[in-house]
């Protein structure tokens, strides 16, 4: 599967749509930061938000919460949505199903592609951020969610750890666009239905009366890195992340293979 | 490679809900032809190469390449085997080796050291470079020759590959499909151009509305509607009189011609008896039918 893996992300590099995505995502918390500089005042009322001056640790954090309402999920759709799509509306999926490959295994390259893409999306906005901040207020120590103050090393860790985590839900997304993608063979309808069913499930998170299957709900494994930030650590909402998540992404993985391992490849 | 030919079908069917694209069809096609599929647009030749490549699951029947099923054995089916179907179709955003090098890296094996070997056979090898998006359509065609020869095959599918080139264009590719055949590799060509298959082919198979309406040695098809002949003679209408009277049958005089139906041993004896009338021959020339002839006529028929 190597190689199909490895030219899935070199198809990927060779878009214009990949390095939209991945811009958007490292300019973000660069904005963040310009108007940090330029204004007073902050995000006080988000978790970390109001030391997000003492340290450039804290910046990423507070991105992350802003970027999972709508930025992340979209950046996502755009390349996950995309995926099957794309080579079904342009003919190719027919070359390279042609060769010497079973389609399980090209359906398992774009997979591990989109979850790739989706895993650098995240990397890249933390590092710029983390980058970015550190320049403007200092590498310091970070208060954590509980108070205590942890070393700059220390905090870099938790941050590292919290990035992992918001893969996940982030991986849930790109799971549910890589099936409509296949489903719908369409790049625009896998896209939109993706942000929809990504804001759908923002929505259910603040709807009264849900309040039994909140911690259920795919919008609040964006929050599980809560869990590292406190003093000692919560486990709970980590654990509980990454097998919700793991549901959240076998699901529509294994829908789609079973769809793409059977359709029929005609004209589009 | 096992012995079984390159292509048997046998009763395959394609259904789209109400609609039969392929309707009980059984083709064979033996090693070293050039196996014409011919039939008019829709009559089912792309859905039956779909379902030879394995794009496309058979409703009913079977399809196999050398003895297996791509629709049980997946890519294993197409060992040997290359082609493309509606046209070959790249990435547009890659160049033209590129996009050879990603689906050699799909075929594996020795097929990356073929690329520059194939650029040369079908002559792109300066504009392999290019982007396959700035490529004109004869490229593409050519680089989707290119791309199938990287495998090596034994079998080649091609669906309508001269469609959309202009004259220059086809003179070209018909030469590469000579060459390739030249060089024993057995080619199915789907095509409705009747020229280019009476020129390429050895053996034809005719469809219409999803059926085969004649599947055989496209010698055997043109010479079964021979046994015609058009004769110029000095006297026309005395040399009819002679002609029916050695017993041929069903002579017109046509535009100062007379056109018959008759055997060889009839039209000999013929000629002598109009040379001991005193009624000169100017020409006497066998007919025979076109592709395109005896195409119209069978498919006007079964349609009719």
């Amino acid at each position: 599967m190597i190689p199909v893996y490895r030219w899935e992300l070199l198809k990927l590099l060779a878009q214009k749509r990949t390095y939209l995505g991945l811009g958007v995502s490292m300019a973000v918390p660069l904005i963040f930061t310009f108007v940090l500089i330029f204004k007073t005042g902050g995000p006080n009322d988000i978790p970390l938000g109001r030391y997000i001056r003492e340290t450039g640790l804290a910046l990423p954090f507070v991105v992350l919460f802003f970027m999972s309402i709508w930025a992340f999920p979209l950046i996502t759709s755009l390349v996950a949505g995309d995926i099957v799509a794309a080579e079904s509306h342009n003919g190719t999926l027919k070359t390279i199903l042609t060769r010497s490959r079973n389609r399980g295994e090209i359906y398992a390259a774009k997979v591990a592609a989109a979850f790739t893409y989706t895993a650098v999306v995240v990397l890249a906005m933390g590092s710029v951020a983390v980058t970015a901040a550190s320049i403007e207020w200092g590498f310091n120590p970070l208060t954590s969610l509980s108070g205590t103050t942890v070393s700059a090393g220390h905090g870099l860790g938790l941050l590292a750890a919290s990035l992992a985590i918001y893969a996940w839900p982030m991986a849930a997304i790109a799971a549910f666009g890589l099936f409509l993608s296949t489903v719908t063979r369409n790049s625009a309808a896998a896209v939109v239905g993706t942000l929809m069913w990504a804001l759908f499930m923002q929505l259910l998170g603040v709807l009264p009366g849900t309040e039994s299957i909140r911690p259920y709900l795919l919008a609040t494994q964006f929050e599980a890195w809560h869990g590292f930030l406190r003093t000692p650590a919560d486990w709970a909402p980590v654990v509980r992340a990454l097998w919700v998540c793991a549901l959240y992404v076998s699901i529509p993985v294994f829908a789609g293979y079973l769809v793409f391992v059977r359709r029929d490849v005609a004209g589009e | 490679m096992s012995g079984a030919p390159p292509v048997t079908a046998r009763a395959l069917v394609k259904r789209y809900g109400a609609i039969t694209a392929v309707d009980h069809v059984d083709l064979t096609v033996e090693r070293g032809d050039v196996f014409g599929y011919l039939g008019p647009n829709g009559a089912g030749k792309t859905t039956s190469l779909r379902m030879l490549l394995g794009l496309i699951r058979p409703t009913e029947g079977s399809a196999e390449l050398f003895g297996r099923d791509p629709a049980e054995a997946g890519a294993r089916a197409l060992d040997g085997v290359a082609g493309f179907v509606e046209g070959p179709r790249f990435y547009p955003y890659l160049s033209g080796r590129k996009n050879l090098r990603l689906l050699a890296d799909l075929d594996g094996g020795r097929a990356a050291s073929r690329i520059e070997e194939v650029l040369d056979v079908v002559d792109l090898r300066d504009r392999a470079k290019d982007r396959v998006g700035g490529y004109s359509h004869g490229m593409r065609q050519r680089l989707g020759i290119a791309s199938s020869l990287l495998r090596a095959p034994q079998l080649l599918l091609l669906d309508e590959p001269t469609t959309g080139l202009d004259p220059a264009g086809m003179r070209d590719m018909r030469e590469l499909v000579k060459r390739l055949a030249s060089e024993g590799i057995t080619i199915l060509l789907s095509s409705h151009i009747l020229a280019e298959v009476e020129e390429l082919c050895n053996r034809v198979a005719i469809i219409r509305s999803g059926r085969i309406i004649y599947e055989g040695l496209l010698d055997e098809l043109l010479q079964s509607a021979a046994g015609g002949y058009r004769l110029r003679a000095s006297d026309p209408e005395r040399a009819r009189a002679v002609l029916l009277a050695r017993g041929v049958e069903g002579v017109q005089l046509l535009d100062g011609e007379l056109q018959f139906q008759a055997d060889a041993a009839t039209v000999e004896a013929a000629t002598i008896a109009l040379g001991a009338a005193g009624i000169g021959i100017t020409a006497l020339v066998p007919l025979t039918a076109t592709l395109e002839e005896l195409f119209l006529g069978m498919t006007e028929e079964e349609a009719a």
